[in-house]
């Protein structure tokens, strides 16, 4: 495309049916212990 | 006319400028793009006119070839699901914590510090409780409960937090060996972190470290001005010099393993890009800066008419970031981290930390509380490692708190991002679990709008991209 360019390919509406295992890092345990940012976590089934 | 896309409506994108760059999120889909100007402003008027209405308004300044090519393109990411996409329908029962297996736990093996850092949320160290070490037989009935709760989950995550948690090392050591044991017998795996502030660190501890600690995260504040500020020894002096160099040294010896250099910023350091930069001279690879928990009676109380500064601040150490990252220096900030692609389910999106239900904190007595910053809190204290959970009432005012039962986290547009972000804050800020704290939130967002700014940065310069 000429006008628009994607950064990424995923569609996270599609994770709705594989995804709820539960498996991947609680967020606060990461770093910040203050704040919360869930969407830097990784997906432990990738 | 029937205008074009009339069920759509514009709140279903977030239309933003980061790094020189015209970026469009697509909430429900976690689609980004990045638009030219045209295109932006047609996407930005997208569901209130019609075609032709966009052709009219736009023929002063492009052509009508250029016009109707920028729309088909905006037609064909609707068409893929991936521009004004519709919310995921989700059944409420799998956003509901109603027992849900518990598999995080923040033990705190003391309440007492080693420095009276101004600004600690737990006062000294002790909570505002008395100063206490965790008993191994505590820490052992904890780890037993974790196992015992955590149904089918395979990964367990244990923080050692205190106060300064190395001023009970020896009992950190005979928990993390007991924890081995329960993971063989009851096929689990812990992942043991800890969070220091570095006083007690010693060659001895950090060979320790690199082999039983998944994560470490150790406290400092970046510049010695600033982190010698707040972050006092027990004579009132600085501890840059104490506590520094025994991090550099320690994070060398963690070879490969990760680790998080994890400071505060407050009312007086509004400047903390240098704080971050900082780190980065350092040699520190993997940060993180807080903005402080606390009273806003406090001078170093960060309060609304900061906001302006610290989002220009946040602009300022994103194009820092790029700038490291295109000289092809590894660094690496924790909110900025965020991974487009491989990111965490829609489920765990929509529900957030878990405190109170998949996560809770252990005090040095054995009570348990929701997280690590409601210990101490009598009216969150849900039971005890010997009794179990005897107020049920507790985890469960926390069971159904997600994006869409916070009403602001409903329309916000970083939703999915934050999974409607800290409870404590939205407590201690509303005296409400269901409404966030509003400059925190203002932070967030902005904190995304950065991280995504910097992946269009780096993203655009790559030639497969092209």
């Amino acid at each position: 495309m000429k006008h628009i360019r994607s950064l990424n390919k995923a569609n996270q509406k599609l994770t709705a049916a594989t995804g709820g295992c539960g498996e991947c890092q609680t967020s606060c345990q990461s770093a910040c212990k203050t704040s919360c940012t869930v969407g830097n976590q990784t997906c432990e089934q990738l | 006319m029937e205008k074009i896309g009339i069920q759509r409506t514009q709140n279903q994108i977030h239309c933003f400028e980061n790094q020189g760059f015209q970026l469009v999120l697509d909430i429900a889909s976690g689609s980004v793009h990045v638009f030219d100007q045209l295109a932006f402003e047609l996407v930005q008027e997208y569901t209130e006119q019609t075609k032709a209405e966009l052709i009219d308004t736009y023929l002063d300044r492009y052509s009508k070839v250029e016009i109707v090519e920028a729309i088909n393109e905006i037609e064909t990411l609707i068409a893929a699901d991936r521009l004004f996409s519709e919310e995921a329908v989700i059944d409420r029962k799998r956003l509901s914590h109603q027992d849900s297996p518990i598999k995080a736990m923040c033990l705190h093996v003391t309440h007492d510090c080693n420095l009276r850092c101004k600004y600690c949320f737990a006062d000294g160290g002790d909570y505002s409780m008395p100063k206490a070490l965790m008993s191994a037989e505590v820490g052992k009935k904890a780890l037993k409960f974790l196992v015992d709760h955590s149904k089918n989950r395979h990964n367990l995550e244990v923080d050692f937090f205190g106060g300064e948690p190395l001023m009970n090392f020896d009992v950190v050591k005979e928990l993390v060996a007991y924890g081995r044991e329960l993971e063989k017998e009851y096929n689990k795996n812990f992942r043991f972190t800890i969070t220091t502030n570095g006083v007690l660190l010693t060659d001895e501890i950090d060979e320790y470290m690199k082999k039983e600690m998944s994560n470490v995260v150790l406290s400092l504040d970046g510049r010695p001005e600033v982190n010698d500020r707040m972050r006092r020894t027990l004579n009132d002096q600085g501890s840059f010099d104490v506590i520094a160099p025994k991090f550099q040294h320690s994070v060398a010896a963690r070879g490969d393993r990760d680790y998080y250099v994890r400071g505060t910023f407050t009312a007086h350091n509004l400047d903390f890009s240098k704080d971050v930069e900082f780190y980065h001279e350092m040699g520190f690879v993997h940060t993180s800066m807080e903005p402080v928990v606390s009273d806003p009676k406090f001078d170093y109380a960060l309060r609304e008419e900061h906001l302006p500064q610290i989002m220009l601040e946040y602009d300022r150490l994103a194009e820092k970031y790029v700038a490291w990252r295109k000289a092809g220096k590894k660094f690496s900030f924790f909110h900025f981290n965020v991974d487009l692609d491989r990111g965490p389910c829609i489920i765990k999106k929509m529900i957030g930390c878990g405190a109170g239900s998949e996560y809770v904190a252990v005090s040095p007595e054995g009570d348990l509380f929701p997280c690590h910053q409601f210990v101490g809190e009598d009216d969150f204290k849900m039971g005890t490692v010997d009794t179990g959970i005897v107020k049920p009432e507790i985890p469960a005012r926390f069971s159904d708190l997600n994006i869409f039962t916070k009403e602001t986290c409903r329309n916000c547009w970083a939703r999915y991002f934050c999974g409607g972000g800290c409870h404590a804050h939205a407590y201690y800020a509303n005296n409400d679990l269901k409404k966030p704290f509003a400059v925190a939130c203002e932070m967030e967002r902005k904190r995304v709008e950065c991280a995504i700014g910097i992946q269009a940065a780096l993203a655009m310069e790559d030639p497969k991209n092209e």
